[in-house]
């Protein structure tokens, strides 16, 4: 499996496969159960927003080894309308989907480290890492 | 186009959740089950969900939904079989699905809707009171 | 100066091999009183290893980089060593004693060989240092790794023999947390409840926590996010235990824990659930 490759996040079924993914390369690096679930389930979050809110983008996963440390990190871009107010986006059950506004927040609390950059009118992009 | 399987049991329907649901197989499970409700006189509502290895909030908003409208149709939902990382993972995720009901299995969970029914009311154990 | 790249440190090894052995190992008795963890013989056993891996590494490799290939199985023989003596509980000075106590001997048969060039000598003598430091350094290094290797595994022992989860009654279990709960150690302990959970079917977990002197935030919040997911699961929880003081830290931290069941001994949270579980008790009336 290479190191560092970038999926469609498109459709529904994209989320199906790019959880699938994050799950193997999960395994690989040889987090346990737990972390592997937490990772998945914020990937899955981060795919729904880009198709929700970016009208779709791409997923790029790193497997990453620095030292003794192991993780792997996702990046989430899209090219669609940006956030305006990020702080705004990243509290507890905001949304502007129709959701239950716990996909940036709830990603954020899953993962050891959290990006975002976005700028209105083009595009936003979303990175979390999570170490074993 | 693929379903999920809805199983009556005496007055009860049971929902097995066996695939890595895409959104849309989500949307029509809940169009489905409604239905079947209505068309059943089902007064309750087992959905296992112990072959899911990830809940995320977009599950998490479906299993509410119907908790919520099998409620005004008259019937109880009981979530069995939650697995202990996606458990975790869920709290950790700030859903903690209020008014869902919940039990550690299929047979634990029919008890529960039994017990609620012969009570004639709402049972006492909402997974986020 | 003698010639560079070829030193005269492997013929002399090769030449005095038996008398540098037995030196070296009278160094190593009387400095770090070896004898006391180590069998003489088997001192001697590991120093003549070494000291033919020594020769045959300085013959092949005239440039002194102990990293090199040249030097693989002299650091192995080292890597063994050091394991098995961190091991043993010997401290990193003690473990590259072995190494730096071959320096006088060493230098006793340089200055015999070649002490009537003082240029020579003081040549090879600084060749030699160069050698032995960095083989000594070696075995230092590794030392403290295996020491935290063994640090590391005994954490890991205790977290298991330090949280067990007992049944006390059909769908009834228990989990006595005793010592201080670090992130780390809860965090593990609530994962092994959950799934000793799901395995026994049981409806009602206790978590007892009278052995536990000191509740934190972070600690606190683990347990009520515990509370939380076993409620996803279908089960509940009850917190006994809790001294008058944590009780006053749970309250100023600003912890809400109305949600949760809690009671003040073990004893009173037993009675709860087995009235849960639809078990009652009573003492037998006499006949």
């Amino acid at each position: 499996m290479p190191d560092d490759e970038t999926l469609p996040v498109r459709s529904s079924n994209d989320i199906v496969v790019v959880r699938q993914v994050v799950r193997m390369r999960a395994v690989e690096i040889g987090f346990n159960l737990v972390e592997q679930t937490k990772i998945v389930t914020a990937a899955s979050e981060l795919a729904r927003n880009t198709i929700d809110h970016g009208g779709g983008g791409s997923a790029r996963l790193q497997s990453l080894r620095n030292g003794g440390r192991a993780g792997l990190r996702l990046t989430f871009e899209d090219k669609g309308p940006g956030i305006p107010d990020i702080e705004l986006a990243l509290k507890d059950g905001y949304t502007t989907g129709g959701g239950l506004g716990l996909g940036l927040s709830g990603a954020r609390r899953l993962s050891n480290e959290f990006e975002i950059q976005s700028r209105p009118g083009e595009g936003t992009r979303v990175t979390i890492t999570r170490w074993k | 186009m693929e379903r999920i399987p809805i199983l009556k049991m005496n007055e009860f329907l049971l929902v097995s959740i066996q695939v890595d649901m895409h959104d849309r197989l989500a949307m029509t499970l809940q169009d489905d089950l409604t239905d079947r409700i209505v068309r059943d006189r089902a007064r309750g509502v087992l959905i296992d969900i112990s072959s899911l290895e990830i809940v995320d909030s977009f599950i998490g908003r479906m299993i509410g939904n119907i908790a919520a409208m099998s409620r005004v149709l008259d019937a109880e939902t009981v979530v069995v079989g939650m697995r202990p990382a996606v458990a975790i993972t869920l709290v950790e995720l700030g859903l903690a699905l209020p008014g869902v009901r919940t039990s550690l299995n299929v047979d634990k969970g029919m008890e529960l809707l039994r017990s609620s029914l012969a009570r004639g009311g709402n049972g006492h154990r909402d997974a986020g009171r | 100066m003698a010639i560079r790249g070829r030193s005269r440190l492997s013929d002399v090894v090769s030449k005095h091999e038996a008398a540098i052995l037995t030196d070296w190992i009278k160094e190593q008795l009387a400095a770090v009183k070896a004898a006391d963890r180590i069998g003489e013989a088997e001192l001697r056993t590991e120093c003549a290893r070494f000291l033919t891996l020594l020769k045959v590494a300085l013959r092949s490799d005239g440039s002194h980089d102990v990293s090199s290939a040249a030097w693989s199985e002299t650091r192995e023989l080292l890597g063994e060593l050091s394991r098995s003596r961190a091991r043993a509980g010997y401290s990193p000075s003690e473990t590259a004693a072995f190494v730096l106590s071959l320096k006088r001997p060493l230098f006793d048969r340089l200055r015999g060989e070649i002490g009537g060039d003082a240029d020579a000598l003081a040549d090879e003598v600084w060749q030699t240092t160069l050698v032995l430091d960095r083989l000594a350094l070696f075995t230092t290094e590794l030392h403290q790794k295996s020491r935290d290797e063994i640090i590391l595994r005994q954490q890991q022992d205790m977290l298991e023999l330090s949280t067990p989860v007992v049944q006390l009654w059909e769908s009834i279990l228990a989990l006595p947390l005793i010592g201080t709960l670090d992130s780390a150690r809860t965090q593990v302990v609530m994962e092994n409840l959950l799934q000793r959970i799901v395995e026994t079917g049981a409806s009602i977990a206790i978590i007892d926590i009278t052995g536990v002197p000191t509740v934190d935030t972070l600690v606190a919040q683990h347990l009520l996010k515990t509370v939380a997911a076993a409620r996803l699961m279908g089960a509940d929880c009850i917190i006994s235990g809790i001294r008058p003081q944590i009780a006053q830290t749970i309250v100023h931290l600003g912890v809400e824990l109305s949600s949760v069941i809690t009671k003040a001994t073990l004893a009173d949270a037993f009675v709860i659930a087995l009235q849960r579980t639809g078990a009652t008790i009573g003492r037998a009336t006499k006949a």
